[in-house]
């Protein structure tokens, strides 16, 4: 069954933008309950790659497969339902909207009552928002966000907006969750915290992760592997201690181009 | 700025404000159930009392506040613009005076015509709008404002051209002791508070998230798995069927439709409803509507050579006095009579009226009511 351990393919991934390469030809596995770490220096395409992912870009040539169906015949909508939630390198949350109801939109793409049944509050109404609500106090309380639930997602510290986000990707029940930069802006102790988070996270959900990250020891610490990517090419994969003494990561990093 | 040192607070102090929260949010149900209830009353009541005109009055601040709720739920809660309501308002209006001068069909189904045909249009219309975002969104629509006066007259072997449609007046059902202008009172407070508690329940559950996450944040709603063009197509048709309903409703109120009462400046009129009473509020609807009804023909009083300008000077009054209006003002005195057992919560207030708007025209009023919904 070795080809189901592969949960997301990544095959000759090429984008484009007005002439500019920001993926060529990339290439790369991940392993099912693993957690992936890509990484590479500002620019070499990692926030690209998931925004493919996410199908807000269509790739001039290549293909995603998740569980073996191609990503690229769904629409962005359909992406959450299939297994893969992200968070995002900014931010992306609905300022004006509690914490709960943040995450509870996490649970949207686990749902389908619609505009009819919501007007008229049919029966089904009621228990889908019982599931929604638990569903999302659970996730919140993974993390710790109990005590905000009621709070607006704004104006609180950059740490736990993130956290915030966390937690709203954790309510669509993904198999595959997609972290972008999620140590950003965080304390040294803040990012160690979210490592051995992000580790339980794995255990207790069974989670395949995928982390685009620059913060290096996060990464090596907690990745069972890691990619590299430089000017849109993958340039080295493996496992970390392996990528720490590739020569060609090494001079992608400390750079000899000079 | 404080914030980080008052979210500690709210850390450290878990267990308080655990115990004050829940109190709280029951006493200010308590409060709103007991002030509607009493609004009911006076509601059901205050015909008795009123001369026709002043009947007629405020059945017109019924009508306009379907209307502006139908706004509300596009501008406020989905952050989709539009200055052209007046055209789904004249739909409706048209939709009724043909249907009851021409094929003497009894009013009551007219009006439900009216909502359906304004749904589908205003769904249509939406589909091409997901074009248009912000200010485009708004010209676009503005356009139809425009045209619709030239597109009633153009088809005037339906719309009488300039010369409308006078309709009859609804006469009283069932031999009740009350006169027409009064049932006409009682029929639109009627269908306002059917159409208020569906839209309560819309946007109170798992669909009222969502359009309220396309307005905050269309990618992140889209990653969510929301189907951010249906659920903004729906929501335009949503608006529409709600000003279109009021549209007939306006119809028969008046008994009269002709088509320069259904201008541009209608349409403004409707914005300007909007965002006085409370742009992301159900409630705030009805606020605006007596703004728009009233504030007018109050202005005419003060000034026969100027009422616009005095109109004018009340409208700044008003955005200067309550920025996230009339809604948002109620929603912060009644936070501060109900909150006042526990002091954190002020703490809390400041962090919860920080600016941190994806959208700036939709969000300040939006965040104003956000409590609403509950």
């Amino acid at each position: 069954m070795a080809a189901n351990d592969v949960i997301l393919a990544i095959r000759d991934l090429t984008v484009r933008f007005s002439g500019i390469v920001a993926l060529d030809g990339v290439e790369f596995d991940v392993e099912r309950g693993k957690i992936v770490g890509l990484i590479g220096p500002n620019g070499a395409g990692k926030t690209t790659l998931f925004n493919c992912l996410s199908r807000l870009y269509t790739p001039e040539r290549g293909q995603i497969l998740f569980e073996g169906h191609s990503l690229l015949t769904f629409p962005r909508h359909k992406i959450a339902k299939l297994g893969i939630s992200r968070t995002f390198q900014n931010l992306a949350l609905f300022p004006t909207m509690t914490v709960l109801e943040n995450v509870m939109l996490g649970a949207h793409s686990r749902t389908k009552t619609g505009f009819f049944r919501h007007a008229l509050r049919l029966p089904p109404v009621a228990k889908e928002e019982r599931f929604i609500r638990d569903v999302a106090m659970e996730s919140i309380t993974l993390l710790g966000l109990e005590h905000l639930a009621d709070h607006l997602a704004s104006g609180l510290p950059y740490g736990t907006l993130k956290r915030i986000e966390f937690a709203r990707a954790l309510a669509g029940a993904p198999k595959l969750l997609l972290l972008d930069e999620p140590a950003g802006g965080l304390n040294h102790e803040e990012v160690f915290q979210l490592a051995s988070l992000i580790q339980q996270v794995r255990e207790r959900l069974k989670l395949t992760i995928l982390l685009v990250e620059h913060h290096m020891n996060m990464v090596m610490q907690i990745s069972d592997k890691v990619v590299v990517l430089d000017f849109g090419r993958k340039i080295a994969e493996g496992r970390p201690s392996e990528v720490q003494r590739d020569p060609e990561v090494i001079r992608a990093y400390l750079g000899d181009r000079i | 700025m404080q914030l980080p040192a008052s979210a500690k607070e709210i850390d450290t102090r878990t267990t308080g404000l655990r115990a004050t929260r829940p109190a709280a949010a029951s006493h200010a149900r308590l409060w709103k159930l007991v002030g509607l209830i009493l609004t009911l009353i006076v509601a059901y009541l205050l015909p008795l009392g009123l001369s026709n005109y002043q009947a007629f009055e405020f059945t017109q601040v019924f009508i306009y506040a379907i209307a502006l709720l139908g706004l509300n739920i596009l501008i406020g809660f989905n952050g989709q613009f539009s200055l052209g309501h007046g055209a789904f308002y004249a739909l409706g209006a048209y939709t009724t005076a043909i249907m009851t001068t021409r094929w003497d069909i009894p009013y009551g189904w007219t009006i439900i015509v009216a909502g359906v045909l304004c749904l589908i249009a205003g769904f249509l219309f939406g589909l091409p709008a997901l074009r248009f975002e912000g200010l485009y969104l708004a010209l676009a629509t503005f356009a139809l404002a425009l045209s619709t006066p030239q597109i009633l007259k153009y088809f005037d072997n339906w719309t009488g051209g300039s010369q409308g449609i006078v309709l009859d007046k609804p006469s009283v059902p069932l031999g009740l002791p009350i006169n027409a202008d009064q049932y006409l009172y009682y029929l639109t407070l009627t269908v306002l508070l059917l159409l208020f508690l569906l839209a309560w329940n819309l946007l109170r559950g798992r669909v009222g998230r969502a359009m309220m996450a396309i307005r905050d944040n269309p990618i992140a709603a889209e990653a969510m798995g929301v189907n951010n063009a249906l659920y903004k197509s729906l929501t335009f048709g949503v608006s529409a069927m709600y000003t279109g309903i009021a549209g007939s409703l306006g119809a028969l109120a008046v008994a009269f439709v002709a088509p320069d009462t259904f201008n541009a400046f209608l349409s403004i009129n409707f914005l300007v409803g909007s965002v006085v009473g409370g742009i992301a509020s159900i409630i705030g609807a009805l606020f605006g509507a007596a703004f728009i009804e009233f504030v007018p023909i109050y202005a005419q009083e003060i000034s026969r050579a100027a009422p616009w300008a005095i109109f004018g000077v009340v409208l700044i009054l008003f955005m200067y006095v309550m920025p996230t209006g009339v809604a948002g003002l109620l929603h912060r005195v009644l936070e501060r009579l109900t909150r006042r057992p526990s002091k954190e919560s002020s703490a809390d207030n400041v962090v919860a009226t920080s600016p941190a708007p994806a959208d700036p025209g939709a969000s300040s009023p939006a965040r104003a009511a956000s409590g609403k919904h509950e």
